[in-house]
């Protein structure tokens, strides 16, 4: 079966993103102070060839942890579609 | 004759630098290559831009073939220098603990920097005085040291005055346990001629000639 996947990368919480202040500090220049936080990441898809969904979430976790991420710096997200 | 390979990867661009500043010591391995030279006493891997930063600064070129070499060559003790991108290389392939963050600033720093020598006891710092510094350029728009817990690392170099990208504790360069792979982001064979701006770098163009005896 085919499934499509979502990874996102960001900075870990705490870790400072100074992608995301440069960005906030534009918003906040357009007027919207309402706007407290911005975290800039990156967004990777890929698709994959697996069993079942299961199977596809394991192998594209694997692929997140060992090259799309960085654990020391950064956390990811895994989403995966039929 | 041992030399020191320079490893080129697509993107790199102070191998000639490096090339350079080390002189008929050194000679260029392409990424390619399978095999470090038979008479490879010493590795460098210079700065630029490997495989264009994509992904991450340094994380697709541990994929090179010759970086399979470099590894062994690295566990059975063989100095190995990353500069700058070579630096943020051996951190991805975790042949060096930690991990370069985008500068704190998000600018991109070019400016010679002091860099004071903190462990005198790797393979690219004998030569060096702990505490003695060192007028380096930097040319970086990820530099920023990060490690989760500074527990077990050697750090090999600091910024003295000025923390110019944000790194945690100043760290400029840190060395395996071991103490022969060594990474720094500042650029020391650009501090290899008077004309230039400075020598400052020959000084560990001559703790690797040490080495290598």
């Amino acid at each position: 079966m085919k499934f499509t996947a979502e990874v996102r990368v960001h900075y870990r919480p705490g870790t400072l993103d100074p992608q995301g202040q440069a960005v906030l500090r534009a918003i906040h220049s357009m007027g919207l102070p309402a706007v407290e936080d911005v975290r800039v990441g990156k967004s990777i898809r890929l698709t994959v060839e697996a069993a079942d969904a299961e199977a596809a979430r394991a192998l594209i976790t694997r692929l997140a942890r060992d090259l799309l991420a960085n654990p020391v710096l950064e956390d990811y997200g895994v989403e995966v579609h039929a | 004759m041992s030399r020191t390979a320079v490893v080129i990867f697509p993107g790199s661009n102070c191998d000639q630098d490096a090339l350079w500043a080390l002189g008929p010591d050194a000679t260029p391995v392409w990424h390619q290559e399978e095999h470090l030279p038979a008479d490879t006493a010493a590795v460098i891997l210079p700065g630029g831009f490997a495989y264009g930063d994509y992904l991450r600064a340094g994380a697709l070129a541990r994929f090179s073939p010759i970086m399979a070499d470099v590894r062994r060559a690295a566990d059975a003790g063989m100095p190995v220098l990353g500069i700058c991108n070579g630096f943020q290389v051996l951190c991805e392939a975790g042949m060096l603990p930690g991990a370069l963050a985008r500068n704190a600033d998000i600018a991109f720093h070019c400016q010679t920097v002091s860099v004071e020598v903190t462990d005198a006891d790797t393979a690219w710092t004998a030569g060096l005085r702990r505490g003695e510094r060192l007028r380096l350029p930097i040319a970086h728009g990820e530099g920023r040291y990060w490690a989760p817990d500074l527990a077990g690392v050697r750090v090999a170099f600091r910024y003295a005055g000025e923390n110019p990208n944000g790194s945690l504790e100043s760290i400029a360069g840190v060395s395996n346990r071991a103490g022969n792979v060594v990474g720094l982001m500042p650029h020391p064979e650009r501090a290899a001629s008077e004309i230039l701006g400075g020598t400052d770098g020959l000084r560990i163009r001559g703790a690797a000639r040490a080495a290598l005896r």
